[in-house]
Formats: structure tokens, sequence, C-alpha cells
């Protein structure tokens, strides 16, 4: 079998793909009932009507079931930092740990200690207690996103760090810069993405109801207060989408030409509404035309990625070739780059034998040379300008279907909330096969995206600092293939679980007690 | 005045503080190891899965915080054994896995598997993690085989900075007796401090008479294990490291002399083991008496604490290697001054999280837990 000749690269890049995406699978779902169960709580504490209290308590057993294996999840990425990247996590550890080390301090208890009040305190604590404790459950889990979101947008986009060749690291230097508009860009956008998701969960399983025509009542007043918040977040989502992708523009040129499938760059660059892509194209700089077909919105592209429709993107071949414009001069080409991470590579070596030697004046040149050239240290690793490019297919079908699908949502929930509000939604049959039928698409979504962000991101751990074939740890890759089979049964079995649990309960209905 | 070096010990002692907070925690784990040995019923397993169930959490975020923080100020630690002694890490996580759904799924209709294959993974999971975190925690005394050199980096073919030498991949930390002795004391006390705690929460004669025979047969394992572990420590040789040329050698009594050079640290830990001991001996004595698990719970964190102080403090390696010269110290191994004064200030919040922590702790025990809680509460395991 081919598969067992991948390298340990290739193991380890697919074991932690594999986890983060299960743990993907219950997050956003966390995010977003959770907000949507704590408003529900809240209308009962406002009215008094007992009736939200028993809808509160039913979103909150899922909740409670999804919550268990999503941190069943979480647990194994933090630790793969270590057993799968461990040079990633010394060279970049300085910066990187530490959000990581807030999430825990400061989120992850706030989340463990209130979501036991929330659970097991309804007759034990004040009905303002137990409703400010399902706010702050859900408060920690959306704080737990933020400082993961701050760890992953700066790998995307690295900044506030210096490097330092004695300790051969970089260090951090500025730490506010750490929590760049990137990082906040990136944590509306997930964290929207996770409240589509808990709404098409409630108005999907609420649909359900009305087609057993069971819960009736409880299921209409979940479908107002699901559809609404759906489509405020999904009109969020769509918002904050659009910031993220003037971010990849900005740090990541070659993602955006991924995600476009764009080889050679232009001004006035379309984006391309429908695409498929030419299969037969299989060198970057072969002359065979990337696309079978195509519906462009004209424009679109520059205006999306610069804020000016005259722009000039750039794709593939140009972010290889160079020459062209940027905010910081003449891009360089990746022959050029190549070059200086090679010479940034060799100073640091140089730097560390003259130290060793006590050669101070020696150590003094290479340390500036090294300063020079280190914006492109990565590239001192890759040999060929293929290996800059991502997988341009998967990038490019990811990044349509998300927005497609977001573009959907918008109008599922327009729909949906317009038909509950003039009370037709009981009798639109099609409408709640629909309803019921979207809760995989927001699972579909949500995976693409984080496709789009990791696989647009390759080679790099670290955009143009750390390509992942420095980032791996020394391990074999027979090990690796172990643990990944261990997790993949592993999680596959609990997820099995997860999902019958749910059933059941969905089946059991609100009236449990 | 705030130096590099007092940002280094102080984050050595956030790390040792939260290591003992994680120690004392482990009783949750304890307790699953004894979910079929202490009950004959169903409903008596319920009733001690459902006390556990509330404070798992617990001990899980310390760990992940554990984790984080030792990440954030010592990343060479983070990247020379997590990627290192890949075996154990991944050992301890697999269980934490399954303790993690195990609660909430087990009494759910539906959950495939059956109630016991769950509690079949609380078992597992207490009695792997206790274990393998007291192994783990021992190769801090006792060293592993491992090579740093930071230097490679620049070697474009195999860059990597730390390379573990022996084949194994941190199961080797088994074969070593004295890694094992407290690998079997740490999982003793957790369940002694378990057996404490029923005592304290529950509210069921049958269950208080069998955790009273329990407790001696728990306790003294961990008595006996924990001092071989400990004066075969004190009487060894450890890892020093001289404060102006950084060498590590092996110096005879090392730990012995950090704790008579350090008499605070000695002090203190006298006071813990003590107070451990104080918890069990009169839980055994008085049938009346329920708040053991004070005493030996707020013990061991200060023992524990202890004990890993005296192995980064005073000039030691916290995280030695065979190959003396790659030895992990808090000066090599830790982060930047700019990221420790940072997280530092971060660490401003931990007395908050800790006070609400309490706060809501006592707010949900103000009674004892028995039968009737569990049935009715709609959201029982
Ligand atoms: C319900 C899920 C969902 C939906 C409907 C959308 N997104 Fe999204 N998207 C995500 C869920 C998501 C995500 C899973 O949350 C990602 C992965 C990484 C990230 O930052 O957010 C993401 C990433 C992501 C990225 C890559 C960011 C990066 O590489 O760092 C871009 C450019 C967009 N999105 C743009 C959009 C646009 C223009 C949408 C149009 C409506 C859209 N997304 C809908
Ligand atoms: C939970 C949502 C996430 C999902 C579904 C996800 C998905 C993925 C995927 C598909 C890959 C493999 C890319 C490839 O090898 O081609 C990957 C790799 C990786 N991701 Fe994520 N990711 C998520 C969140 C994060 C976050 C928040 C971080 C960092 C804080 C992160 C760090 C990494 C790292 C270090 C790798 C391994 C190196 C690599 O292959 O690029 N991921 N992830
Ligand atoms: C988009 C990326 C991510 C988001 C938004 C996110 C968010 C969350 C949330 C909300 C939880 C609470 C439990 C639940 O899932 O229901 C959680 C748990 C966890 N996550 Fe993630 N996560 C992400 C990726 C990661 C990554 C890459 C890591 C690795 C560092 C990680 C580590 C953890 C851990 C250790 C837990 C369990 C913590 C506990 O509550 O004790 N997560 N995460």
């Amino acid at each position: 079998m081919k598969l067992l000749d991948l390298s340990l690269l290739d193991w380890s890049r697919a074991q932690f793909a594999m986890t983060a995406m299960y743990h993907w699978l219950f997050v956003p779902l966390t995010l977003g009932l959770g907000v949507i169960m704590a408003i529900m709580e809240t209308l009962y504490v406002r009215t008094g009507n007992e009736e939200w209290k028993k809808i509160a308590k039913f979103w909150m057993t899922l909740f409670g079931v999804n919550f268990a294996i999503g941190v069943a999840t979480g647990i194994i990425l933090e630790f793969e930092f270590g057993t799968n990247w461990s040079n990633y996590s010394w060279f970049v550890g300085d910066i990187f740990g530490a959000p990581l080390a807030i999430e825990g301090i400061v989120a992850f208890f706030m989340e463990a200690t209130f979501i036991s009040i929330m659970f097991f305190g309804w007759d034990k604590v004040s009905k303002n207690f137990h409703l400010a404790s399902t706010w702050l459950t859900i408060a920690g889990a959306t704080l737990s996103a933020l400082w993961i979101l701050v760890a992953n947008a700066w790998m995307q986009h690295p900044v506030g760090m210096e490097f330092n060749p004695l300790t051969v690291r970089n260090e951090m230097v500025d730490f506010w810069a750490v929590i760049s508009t990137f990082a906040i860009n990136k944590f509306f956008h997930t964290v929207f993405s996770g409240w589509i998701m808990g709404s098409l969960f409630v108005v999907g399983v609420s649909a359900w109801y009305l087609l057993k025509k069971r819960e009736v009542s409880f299921a209409m007043k979940s479908i107002v207060v699901g559809s609404l918040f759906g489509l405020v977040s999904s009109l969020l989502v769509a918002f904050t989408g659009d910031s993220s992708a003037y971010d990849v523009a900005q740090a990541q040129p070659m993602k955006l030409a991924a995600m476009e499938g764009l080889y050679e760059g232009k001004s006035e660059a379309g984006l391309i509404a429908i695409g498929v892509l030419n299969p037969a194209k299989k060198e970057y700089n072969d002359s065979i035309n990337p696309y079978l077909f195509k519906i462009e919105i004209p424009k679109m592209l520059s205006i999306l990625g610069y804020r000016d429709q005259q722009a000039f993107v750039p794709g593939i071949i140009n972010v290889i070739d160079g020459g062209y414009e940027t905010q910081s001069g003449v891009a360089l080409s990746f022959a050029e780059k190549h070059e200086r991470g090679k010479a940034a590579i060799e100073s640091l070596k140089a730097f560390q034998q003259a130290v060793n030697k006590h050669d101070d004046a020696t150590a003094m040149i290479e340390r500036t040379k090294l300063k020079k050239n280190f914006s492109e240290f990565g590239y001192g690793y890759l040999e060929h300008p293929s290996e800059l490019i991502p997988n341009v297919p998967i990038v490019f079908y990811s990044f349509r279907f998300m927005v497609l699908l977001g573009l959907f949502f918008i109008a599922l929930f327009g729909t949906v909330f317009y038909m509950s509000s003039k009370n037709k939604m009981e009798d639109a049959k099609w409408l709640q096969w629909v309803c019921l039928w979207s809760i995989p698409l927001g699972y579909v979504a949500g995976q693409l995206g984080w496709t789009v962000a990791e696989m647009g991101r390759q080679p790099w751990a670290i955009q143009d600092v750390l390509p992942l074939k420095a980032a791996v740890s020394g391990i074999s890759s027979s090990s690796v293939q172990i643990t990944f089979f261990l997790f993949l049964a592993l999680f596959t079995v609990l997820l099995l679980a997860e999902v019958r649990i749910m059933l059941q309960q969905i089946k059991k209905g609100p009236e449990i007690d | 005045m705030i130096t590099y070096s007092f940002l280094q010990h102080y984050w050595w002692f956030v790390v040792s503080l939260l290591g003992g907070i994680l120690a004392f925690l482990l009783f949750v784990q304890g307790g699953q190891s004894l979910l079929f040995s202490l009950s004959k019923t169903n409903d008596e397993k319920r009733l001690l899965v459902n006390v556990l169930g509330r404070k798992w959490e617990f001990t899980f975020t310390t760990l992940v915080t554990f984790g984080g923080a030792f990440f954030a100020s010592f990343p060479l630690f983070y990247s020379t054994s997590f990627g290192g002694a890949y075996w154990v890490w991944m050992a301890i996580l697999f269980s934490f896995i399954l303790q993690a759904v195990s609660f909430e799924f087990q009494s759910k209709p539906g959950n495939v598997f059956g109630a016991n294959t769950y509690r079949g993974f609380l078992v597992f999971n207490g009695l792997a993690a206790p274990f393998l975190i007291g192994v783990a925690i021992a190769t801090f005394f006792t060293g592993s085989d491992f090579v740093v050199n930071k230097v490679s980096i620049t070697e474009q073919l195999a860059p990597t900075i730390s390379q573990w030498q022996n084949p194994l991949h941190g199961l080797e930390a088994l074969f070593s007796l004295r890694n094992l002795s407290l690998g079997v004391a740490v999982l003793f006390l957790a369940r002694t401090q378990a057996v404490l705690y029923f005592i304290n929460r529950l509210s069921h004669d049958v269950l208080e008479s069998r955790l009273r025979k329990t407790l001696l047969f728990n306790a003294l394992p961990f008595v006996v294990f924990f001092l071989i572990f400990v004066i075969w420590t004190l009487l060894s040789e450890g890892f020093g490291v001289d404060p102006v040329t950084a060498q590590v050698s092996m110096v005879p009594f090392k730990y012995f002399i950090n704790l008579i050079e350090m008499p605070i640290i000695l002090v203190a830990l006298l006071v813990g083991v003590m107070a451990v001991l104080y918890g069990v001996i009169r839980s055994l004595l008085s049938p009346a008496f329920k708040s053991g698990i004070w005493f030996s719970g707020i013990g061991t964190v200060i023992t524990v604490c202890c004990l890993l102080l005296i192995a980064g403090y005073n000039n030691t390696s916290f995280y030695p290697s065979i190959h003396l010269q790659s030895s992990l110290t808090i000066a090599n191994a830790s982060s930047s001054e700019f990221t420790l004064n940072a997280m530092s200030i971060v660490s401003i919040l931990i007395p908050f999280v800790l006070a609400y922590i309490i706060y809501a702790w006592r707010a949900m025990e103000k009674g004892k837990t028995d039968m009737d809680d569990v049935n009715n509460d709609h959201h029982a395991y």
C-alpha cells in the first residue's frame, strides 16, 4: 500500500489534521449552542415562564454530551505541539506558548468551574447565580477560542518577535502585537461560524419535531430564537469572512492565489464565482489553462484583497518569480529568497561557532548578516519553488464551497425567520426538511474553512519563518502511524456513541425530568 | 528588583505549585480506580461516580493548564520531553481522552457500549494516569537519555534540536525501580485521597464502613513506596549545575543538600508530609472524623510542590539527561525575560481563579451527597 510509504512529516500532518478536525466537529456546537441556551435561560429568568426553563434544560443536556467529547479531543491537540512538532515548540514557543497558558488559566478554569454549577446547581444556587454561571460557562468557552485563535493567527502572520541567535529561537518583544487585527478577525469569524452551527442545530432539530408533529410549541419557540440568532450570525460571518480574505491577501499572497486558482496575476482581478479547475495542469509554469470553466465577478478580487479595484493581485507564478510592486517594495523571487534564507542559516551556524570560540568580532559580523536576511530564514530549507505551492484544488474548492454555504445560510435563516414571524413555519414541510438537512452543511462549512486556512498555509508552520519539515519531532514515522490509527479509531468510536446519544435524547424530547 | 533569574524561579514555583495541585486532584483518578472494588451494587457505583463526576473537570483542566504553563515558561522542556518521551505522554493522554467522555456518556441511553464499558475506562484512567504521571515525574530526579543541540536547526536534513536517544521513547523509564516506586506511590496516594474524599462527601453507612477499612490498605503502600523513593533520592547523586560555567555534573547527596541549603523548603516539606499523615491517621482512628481530605489534600499540594522545587532550585537540573551537558535547567530551558514578565502579569489572575473556584465549590457542596441527590438530579450520571 502506498500509504505506508508516507514519511514522518506526512504522518505528523495527517495526525494533527485528523485530531484538529475531530476537535472542530464539537467546538462550533459548544460555542453556538452555548449562547443560544444562555439566551433561553435569560428569557426564563426575565419572564418567569417555566417553559423556557424546560427548553433551556433540554438544549443544555445536548450541550453536555457534545462538550464532553469536545474536551476529550482538545487535550490531545495541546500536547501534540510538543509530541509532534517539538522543534516548532522550541523555535517559537516563546511567543506561541503564552496564549496557550493564558487559555488554561483564564478560560478553561472559568468553563470548568461554572459548568458544574450550570449542570448540577439548579436547586442549589439562586436563579440569578445560575444564570450567571451559564453565561460564564459560555464566556469561558469563547475566551478559550480567543487564545487559541490568537496563537493560530500568529502562525499565519508572525509579528511581535525577534530572532535571538544565542538561544536559537524567536523571542517575544511585543505582546500586544501578537494580538493583531488578524487575530481579532480570525476570532470573530470563527466564533460567529460556531454561532451559525448552533443555530442550524437548534433550528434543524426543532424542524424535526415539527415534521413529527411533536413538541410544537417548544419547537416554534426554539426556531424563532435560533433563526434570528442564525441570521445575525451568518451576516457577521460573511462580513468577517471578507476581512479574513483581506488579511490573507496582505500576509499570505500564495494562499490567496491558491484560493482563487490564480496562476498569472493581474490588475482588476475578478473573483471566481463558479469555476472548475483543469486537472491536466501539472506544473505551475506549464502553459496549460488552469480552468476548464469559470464565471467571474469582475474586479471583485482586487477589491476584496486590496480594497482597490485597480490593485494588482499576484498569482502563483508571480509569487515565485517576484518582481511586482508590494507595499514594502518590489517582491523578491523564490530564488532570491532561497539565497537569503540559506545565507541566514549559514550565518547562524557561523555565529554559534564564533561564540563557542569566543571570537566576538566574527560573531558580531554574522549576527548583523543574519539579522539582514532573517525575514527569509525559512526559505533556506526549501529546495524547489514548487514546494511553495499548497494543494491548489483542495484550497480552491474548499474556499468556493465555504462561501457558497455562507450565502446559503443567510438565505435559509432569512426565510425561516420570515416564515415563522408570519406563522407559516408549521405548515411549510419543505422548509422543515431543508432545515433538518442543513445541520450537516454547517459542519461541512466549518471544516472547509479550516482546510482553506491550514492547507493554504503549506509549506509553512510559521509563515516564511519555519517550514513544516524543520518543525517536526525526531521520532519514527511508525510511531506516529500507530498513534494516528489509535486516535482515529478511538475518536470514531466515541463519535458514534455521541451521535447515538444525541439522537436518543432528541427522540426523548424536552419532556424529560 | 525583578531579574531574569527571579522570573525563572518564580515560574518554576508556579509550575511546581500546579504540579502539587494536580497531584492532589488526582484523587479523582484514585476514586475511579476504586470504583469496582468499593461498590457492590449498581446504586453504590452510581453514587461514587456522581460525587467524582462533579470534580473531574478540575483535574483535567489542571493537567491542561500545567501543560500550557510549562510550555509558556519552559518551552525547551515541552519540546524535549513531549517530543522525546513520546509513548509515556501519549499513553497518559489516551487515558484522559477516555475519561473525558466516560462520566457524561455512561448513564445516557444509546451510548453504544453500555455503562460498564465506560466505567472500565474510568478504572483504566484511574490506574494508568497517576502511575504514569508518577513515573514521568520521577525522571526529573533520575534523568533520561536525550541530547539537546540547538545548532542542529541549521542542518537542513536533520534539523531536530532535541533527540531522544533511547528507541523506547519514554517507555524505558518503566525499567527503573526508583521511577516505579514513585509511580506506585502516586497511585496509592491518589487512592488514599479518594477514600478520604468519599468519607467527606458521602452520606451512606455501608460505603462509609467499607471506606474506613480500605483506607489502611491504600495508605500503607503509599507511605512505604513514598519513603523508598524519597530516601533513595536523598541518598543518590543528583544533577548539579555550576552557577558560573553552567556545566552539569553528578553531585553526591545533591537533593539532600538542597533541602539543607533551603531550610524553608525542608520545613514546608515536613509540614506537608505530616499533614498528609495526620489526615490519614486521624481518619483511621476516629470514625467521626470526616475532614481528612483537607489535611491530606493540602499536605499533598505542599509536599509535591516542595519535591519539584528541590528538583529545579539551588543550581539543579530539573530535567536531567544522562548526557549531562544536555540537561535542562530553569535557566537554559526558560522563555525569554519578556515572555516570563508578560506571563507573570497574567499569573496575577491565579488567585482570582482560585477564589471563584473555592466559592463555586462551596456553593455546590453545602450538604453531603446521598442516593436521593443522585436520583433527583436531572443531570446525574
Ligand atoms: C459555518 C462556517 C463558515 C462559513 C459559512 C464561512 N466561513 Fe470562512 N471560515 C470558517 C467558517 C465559515 C472557519 C472554520 O471559522 C475558518 C477557518 C479558519 C478561520 O479563521 O475561520 C474560516 C476561514 C476563512 C478564511 C481563511 C482565513 C485564513 O486563512 O486565515 C477566509 C478567507 C474565509 N473564511 C472567508 C469566508 C467568506 C468570504 C465567507 C462567506 C460568507 C465565509 N468564510 C463563510
Ligand atoms: C480546530 C480547528 C482546526 C482544524 C479543523 C484544523 C485543520 C488542520 C488541517 C487540515 C491541517 C493539515 C494541513 C496540512 O498538513 O496540509 C492542520 C495542521 C496544523 N494545524 Fe490546524 N486546524 C485547526 C485549528 C488549529 C489551530 C487553532 C492551530 C494553532 C493554534 C493549528 C495548528 C496546526 C498545526 C501546528 C498543524 C500542523 C502543521 C501543518 O500541517 O500545517 N490548527 N490543521
Ligand atoms: C479553532 C480552533 C479552536 C477553538 C475555537 C477551540 C475552542 C475550544 C473550546 C470552546 C473548548 C471547550 C470544550 C469544547 O470543545 O466543547 C476547547 C477545548 C479544548 N481545546 Fe480547543 N479549540 C480550538 C483548537 C484547539 C487547538 C489547536 C488546541 C491545541 C492547543 C486546543 C486545545 C484544547 C484543549 C486542551 C481543550 C480541553 C480543555 C478543557 O476544558 O479542559 N484547541 N477548545
